[in-house]
């Protein structure tokens, strides 16, 4: 249902950069050198196992299975060519891929999992916990998901935040730990801060605040998201702006405040507010581009893909002010299934450890998501990507994307600023609220209303 | 697709031996029926029954919660309403145009092998996926899509209009425009078996041409009639893609509903709202069989 198809259509055509590929050699050449002495045979050594380690595992296959934006082919290609065993990326949609994890745990190895999705599966029982120790980077993971705060920022928990259902207390334990241990659900890998895509030239204002979404100046010219668990979240945030109501918790309403939002967004349908909802990436680019809609909610590199098309697209910057606003967060991490064990599970540890080590968070830096280490990813961008992706300058020359397609002209600043910036603004996070049942029935009630 | 030994007493002359032939003769099909149509089925009736934790947890048991639930929401009948109206449409349409483009074919094409070649080019569309024969009215019916511009360049319209696509009239579009193959097909084949001496008569004793499609041609095609339209509406009934992208997420069908269920791991209620769905789709089938006996009219 989420499916943000970039994260497919980016996954086509990726390559390693010459620059790169050397880096990663020195890297896990070390590595391996550490690991035995005597692997300074040949290529194994360039693999970072030694010869045994290495005949053992090329056998080994993992299954990494998940949503196309988090799960892409590039990646686990590229992590394939650097640990020496077979890696298979298998994209469902969200609905899909959480029901797949419970129903059928033994044919994944690697869940990919957003924060509601690892308290789901801890709670069925179909992970393990991750040990803390074995993740080489951890120490270097950012606090908000480690410690729930940044740059001595504390980390909002409306909705179900990454540093929520990180911990669990035991290996096998179902229910999330609050506080810090030695076992995480997940391992975060990719995150991002949405908000309201729009078009400057028709839209006429610069748009800071997500009332602007149910204006009626912008009847029948404006969307929604419609996957219900967080379409209704964007929706909250719309009403709470818009001075409507004030919400005890976005990402866990009562059954009133969903009466509420449901209702409004049941009025505002009538009236004729929204053109469409979109489901999928790809959906929200062709409204924005084919002049359906000048304002939606909206993913950051679709709006990227919007002006890849020459059609002018401004990502809001919906910074938090007066308690309103605020981008909605998300974050997709690693889980371990629980079948996995001997050779099979130290493999997949190995594949934790090379998402953290930054050739992928160089990779997804390209379309404008984060990596939870920034520090491994710098060594993976250029100084341009760097000060354009993460410091929010002016780029000191043409962006391209992943693909190598220009994608930003020199001296284009990113939309909502800095790293720092953005995630400082979070204000709610993707959940799975306690009345999903009751909510999503609602929803319902707007869908064919 | 029951066994028949009526028809093969010659073959097999002790009642033991056709009781196997006829066996035999069903058990491809129940091979396939079996594991992938009753077991899930079963699954499915037997999950409607349990209790859930709401997280996906499922406790087995036997409660009538979810049945209550389903049965005694606004939301039921909105949905069906919703449903209905989009199968009653598409049905309408699909039934007219198949209907004539089928008597074209029969009644009009003098020439057996051209209508033959006729007929297969009604199904090239087919060759491609119906998403893909959906998703490509999308550019014909948009905003600054090819109809509107075409329009407004002629002067017909000033305001590109709306109404063309992410509504009701874009999903009937798209059902006809997918479905009309299933109506063309048997109806043709049943229209096909109409001995043409038949009509030659009618009009030798002066029948109109309306008579002779009223009296004859539209009675002996119901078998075609019916079986068309069980294919239509237990296809429009049971989708919900047409629906969620055509209509632009504005409107919502019976299965789009419990498959959201399913997405929040909302199971036993899912699965109730799939069994009602079964049930009224085989009410709807037997009330077609009941007024058109299709065995019959097959053998005939």
């Amino acid at each position: 249902m989420l499916d943000r198809d970039k994260g497919n259509a980016v996954a086509g055509h990726a390559g390693t950069k010459p620059g790169e590929a050397k880096k990663l050699s020195r890297r896990t050449l070390l590595k391996g050198a550490a690991a035995i002495a005597g692997a300074a045979a040949g290529a194994d050594a360039i693999r970072g196992f030694p010869t045994i380690w290495a005949q053992e595992i090329k056998d080994i296959e993992l299954r990494h299975v998940g949503v196309s934006y988090s799960v892409v082919k590039a990646i686990g290609d590229q992590a394939a060519k650097d640990l020496g065993f077979k890696v298979t990326m298998q994209n469902l949609d969200t609905s899909a891929s959480i029901n797949r994890f419970i129903s059928q745990p033994n044919t994944v190895d690697i869940a990919d999992l957003e924060g509601w999705q690892a308290k789901l599966a801890a709670k069925r029982g179909v992970i393990q916990g991750i040990e803390v120790k074995k993740i080489k980077e951890f120490d270097n993971i950012l606090p908000i998901f480690t410690k729930g705060e940044i740059d001595g920022h504390k980390i909002p928990r409306q909705g179900i935040s990454p540093y929520e259902a990180m911990y669990i207390a035991k290996p096998d334990a179902t229910d999330l730990n609050d506080g810090v241990t030695e076992w995480a659900t997940f391992l975060p890998q990719v995150y991002n801060a949405d908000s309201i895509g729009y078009r400057p030239d028709l839209v006429g204002h610069e748009v800071t605040e997500w009332k602007d979404l149910i204006d009626p100046k912008f009847k029948g010219k404006a969307a929604i998201l419609d996957v219900p668990a967080i379409g209704i979240m964007d929706a909250a945030l719309c009403f709470e702006s818009a001075g409507l109501i004030k919400y005890g918790n976005k990402g866990n309403m009562t059954k009133e405040e969903i009466d509420f939002t449901c209702n409004k967004l049941i009025e505002l349908k009538k009236q004729g507010q929204f053109r469409a909802t979109w489901t999928t990436f790809d959906q929200s680019v062709q409204l924005m581009a084919a002049g359906e809609v000048i304002i939606q909610s909206m993913w950051s590199p679709a709006v990227a893909a919007v002006r890849v098309k020459e059609i002018p697209c401004v990502y809001a910057p919906v910074n938090v002010k007066n308690g309103k606003e605020g981008y909605r967060g998300w974050c997709n991490g690693m889980g371990l299934m629980k079948h996995l064990s001997g050779k099979k599970l130290d493999a997949a540890y190995e594949y934790l450890n090379w998402y953290l080590s930054g050739w992928q968070g160089g990779f997804v830096a390209r379309y404008g998501y984060y990596s939870p280490v920034p520090s491994t990813a710098k060594k993976f961008l250029t100084p341009a990507e760097w000060a354009f992706w993460y410091e929010g300058q002016p780029a000191p020359e043409v962006v391209n994307d992943p693909y190598g397609v220009a994608m930003e002209k020199a001296g284009t600043k990113r939309d909502g600023g800095s790293f720092l910036d953005r995630v400082k603004n979070i204000s709610c996070w993707n959940t799975l609220m306690d009345e999903a049942a009751y909510m999503n029935k609602r929803w319902n009630d707007f869908k064919v209303a | 697709m029951q066994p028949i030994p009526a028809q093969s007493p010659a073959q097999s002359p002790t009642p033991s031996r056709s009781n196997l032939a006829g066996w035999l003769y069903v058990s491809p099909l129940v091979l396939v029926l079996v594991p992938f149509f009753v077991a899930p089925i079963l699954v499915v009736l037997a999950a409607s029954f349990f209790a859930t934790d709401g997280f996906g947890g499922l406790t087995p048991g036997f409660t009538l919660a979810s049945y209550v639930e389903v049965l005694h929401s606004a939301l039921t009948l909105k949905l069906y309403l919703a449903t209905i109206k989009f199968t009653v449409l598409t049905w309408i349409f699909t039934l007219i145009i198949g209907f004539f483009v089928a008597y074209f074919l029969v009644f009009h094409v003098r020439n057996q092998l051209l209508a033959i070649g006729l007929f297969l080019l009604c199904t090239v569309p087919f060759w491609t996926s119906n998403i893909i024969r959906m998703i490509s009215w999308i550019p014909l019916l948009g905003k600054e899509g090819l109809i509107n511009q075409a329009l407004l360049a002629l002067g017909v319209i000033r305001q590109p209009l709306e109404v063309l696509l992410f509504s009701d009239l874009a999903v009937v579009i798209a059902y006809v425009h997918q479905l009309t193959i299933f109506m063309i097909v048997p109806i043709f084949n049943s229209m096909a078996r109409i001995d043409k001496k038949l009509i030659e008569a009618a009009i030798d004793a002066g029948a109109s041409r309306f008579d002779i499609m009223r009296l004859i041609v539209v009675p002996m095609s119901k078998s075609g009639i019916a079986l068309g339209t069980i294919f239509v509406v237990s296809i429009v009934m049971g989708d919900f893609f047409v629906v969620k992208v055509m209509s632009g997420g504005g409107s919502a069908s019976v299965v789009s509903a419990f498959y959201e269920d399913v997405g929040v791991l909302q199971y036993p209620t899912a699965a109730a709202s799939a069994v009602l769905l079964t049930l009224v789709l085989v009410a709807i089938v037997s009330l077609i069989l009941r007024t058109v006996d299709i065995r019959q009219e097959i053998t005939r």
